[in-house]
């Protein structure tokens, strides 16, 4: 049995002549939220739904809760509650007739169901709406009944695969609040694909970046972010700025000034602790400061420099041949 | 969702109330018992499946009696047209009628994907869905058999007859039920289920739906003789009007046999195909 929750090794799923996963390798530790981002068609889905059973692994090996997904599938299941990209759900059932009927299949005791179906409608707050056909939900609504589906049975693992896409802000921080409130209260693992970078960086522990079917970075969203560059301050000044160039520099924890007309671009270590020195120098040497502002990396930039920069890459390879 | 409750949390209720749930294998027989009780939930949903074949079935029946009864009985003294007539209606009625239609939108909506994430056993997914067909075959042809006792049709067989005679039509009913479980697996498209609609055609009218055997001729003849419809069809007669007729019914057994044996090969392939996560 694997210490971890999901490990893969050399994970490869084959569709015809195309891998949409190829060679990946995963280990989530066990309570953890895993950030699975990617593009369209990275492959995110098609891991995840190698992983939840429902696509047999072309290559590689995969373990889910410590089961083979290939070998034993049938335990993999009991341990896992997934919701997928698209809401699966069958919209001529009521939300109590969907949750009933899934408490059945994972052998649930019917004498609990009652009281279960009360606590998770209150957990996605849909008690009022629980016996209403789910054709009639609000697209946030299936969403919602859509995970408490998947939780239903108390999954040690849960398969998140862009949960909050097409939801509005305010259904995104509430399920963003019930992520976090699983793992923390309940311990549950979760592994979370998604597209939106600020997702990730607001609930994952750790963040794996897919493209192209290739795991291309892998690490905590502080130190993906801190992999692309260093936080850069911005200083505007009145008149040219050229001449405080060589005052900022001789600052500490500062690795590079440029002087751009009224502008510095400052880039620290650790912007947030420099910001502050920064601001004094200028003052002390007469500058009158318009606006100091600070940007640290986001996940857009490891995001986009590393799919940039893999893009770029195949496309030498292809001019080179 | 909901944070607005006085004292613990929703999740708190959640992980005190509930965090001995965990999941097991329900069984083979409650698996099947889950699905189809679910599918026999939707037909009420569905009306528009098994409303216009009942409608048919009644309206042919009682068409085809007015049509053709004096043509029929004028040639044989005793020839009851109406007895004759029933078990047409019947096929007319449950034929073609299953929740394929529902499970191809499973297929496309995601909620298949679902199911097969549970630990239910994939061919008790197939199974419940006929055991819903199969009971409401026999409840389809009810209003036939009522419309039929009122218009003077009355067993040989009695009422053991009337019981074998709803078996018979809901095996009928499940066996080309296959087809349309099997197109839908295949292909995922309600289009394509839609259209086995066509397969009812020569099953149903190349026979002895509307004259006695003997009264079909030529070309019309040969090919009922290879169509199961006609030996279900005097199987069904023979409980109506013969009495226990056992070489008819063991004809009309075989016929159902030989096409189910046909169409469950086929559904249950698609599934397989459906779900072995290639």
């Amino acid at each position: 049995m694997s210490d971890f929750a999901i490990q893969t090794e050399s994970l490869v799923r084959r569709f015809g002549d195309f891998d949409a996963v190829n060679g990946v390798d995963l280990q989530v530790e066990k309570g953890e939220i895993y950030g699975f981002l990617g593009p369209n068609g990275a492959g995110k889905s098609t891991t995840v739904r190698v992983l939840c059973t429902l696509l047999a692994p072309s290559g590689g090996r995969a373990t889910v809760a410590g089961f083979d997904v290939a070998k034993r599938p049938g335990d993999v299941r009991l341990r896992i509650g997934a919701a997928l990209q698209e809401a699966a759900l069958d919209p001529k059932q009521t939300g109590r007739e969907l949750l009933r009927l899934q408490g059945r299949l994972y052998g649930l005791p019917k004498q609990a169901m009652p009281a279960r179906i009360i606590e998770l409608g209150e957990l996605i707050d849909l008690t009022d709406a629980l016996d209403r056909p789910i054709g009639t939900y609000s697209g946030g609504m299936k969403r919602r009944l859509d995970l408490a589906a998947a939780l239903v049975h108390n999954p040690e693992i849960l398969f998140l695969d862009e949960p909050t896409t097409g939801l509005d802000p305010v259904s995104r921080a509430a399920v963003w609040s019930e992520v976090r409130r699983l793992n923390e209260q309940l311990g549950m693992t979760i592994f979370l694909t998604t597209q939106y970078l600020e997702e990730a960086d607001e609930l994952c522990g750790r963040v794996g970046i897919i493209d192209r079917g290739r795991i291309v970075a892998e690490g905590t969203p502080d130190a993906l972010k801190h992999s692309v560059g260093a936080d850069v301050i911005i200083a505007r000044v009145a008149g040219d700025a050229a001449h405080l160039g060589p005052v900022i520099m001789a600052l500490p924890g500062i690795q590079s000034v440029e002087a751009h007309g009224t502008e510095l671009i400052i880039a620290a270590d650790n912007g947030s602790a420099a910001i502050s020195p920064v601001a004094v120098a200028l003052n002390e040497s007469g500058a009158a400061v318009r606006e100091l502002t600070l940007r640290t990396p986001t996940l857009d930039d490891v995001f986009l420099e590393l799919t940039r920069t893999h893009i770029e890459r195949a496309d030498t390879t292809e001019t080179d041949r | 969702m909901s944070t607005t409750d006085a004292g613990a949390s929703p999740t708190d209720r959640a992980k005190t109330s509930s965090d001995s749930l965990r999941a097991r294998p329900a069984g083979f027989a409650h698996d099947v018992a889950s699905i189809a009780g679910r599918a026999l939930r939707g037909v009420p949903r569905d009306l528009e499946a098994v409303t216009p074949p009942i409608f048919i079935a009644l309206f042919f029946f009682i068409v085809n009696i007015a049509t053709l009864e004096r043509v029929t009985q004028s040639g044989a003294s005793g020839f009851d047209y109406t007895a004759f007539q029933m078990p047409t209606a019947i096929l007319l009625g449950v034929t073609g009628v299953s929740r394929a239609p529902a499970l191809v939108l499973d297929v496309q909506n995601g909620y298949l994907d679902r199911l097969l994430m549970t630990p239910i056993r994939r061919l008790a997914i197939l199974l419940g869905h006929m055991v819903a067909d199969v009971t409401v075959a026999m409840a389809l042809t009810l209003p036939i058999l009522g419309l039929g006792f009122a218009l003077g049709v009355r067993f040989e067989t009695g009422v053991l007859g009337v019981v074998a005679f709803i078996l018979l039509a809901a095996l009928w009913s499940l066996t080309f039920a296959g087809f349309g479980y099997a197109i839908a697996l295949k292909t995922g498209n309600p289009a394509a289920v839609n259209s086995t609609f066509l397969l009812f055609f020569p099953f149903l009218f190349l026979t002895t739906s509307y004259v006695p055997r003997s009264q079909l001729s030529g070309w019309l003849d040969t090919v009922a003789s290879f169509n199961p419809a006609t030996y279900l069809l005097e199987g069904f007669r023979s409980l109506v009007s013969s009495g226990w007729a056992w070489d008819d019914l063991g004809k009309a057994m075989l016929a159902i046999a030989v096409l189910g044996s046909i169409s469950m090969t086929m559904c249950f392939g698609a599934l397989r195909g459906r779900t072995k996560r290639r």
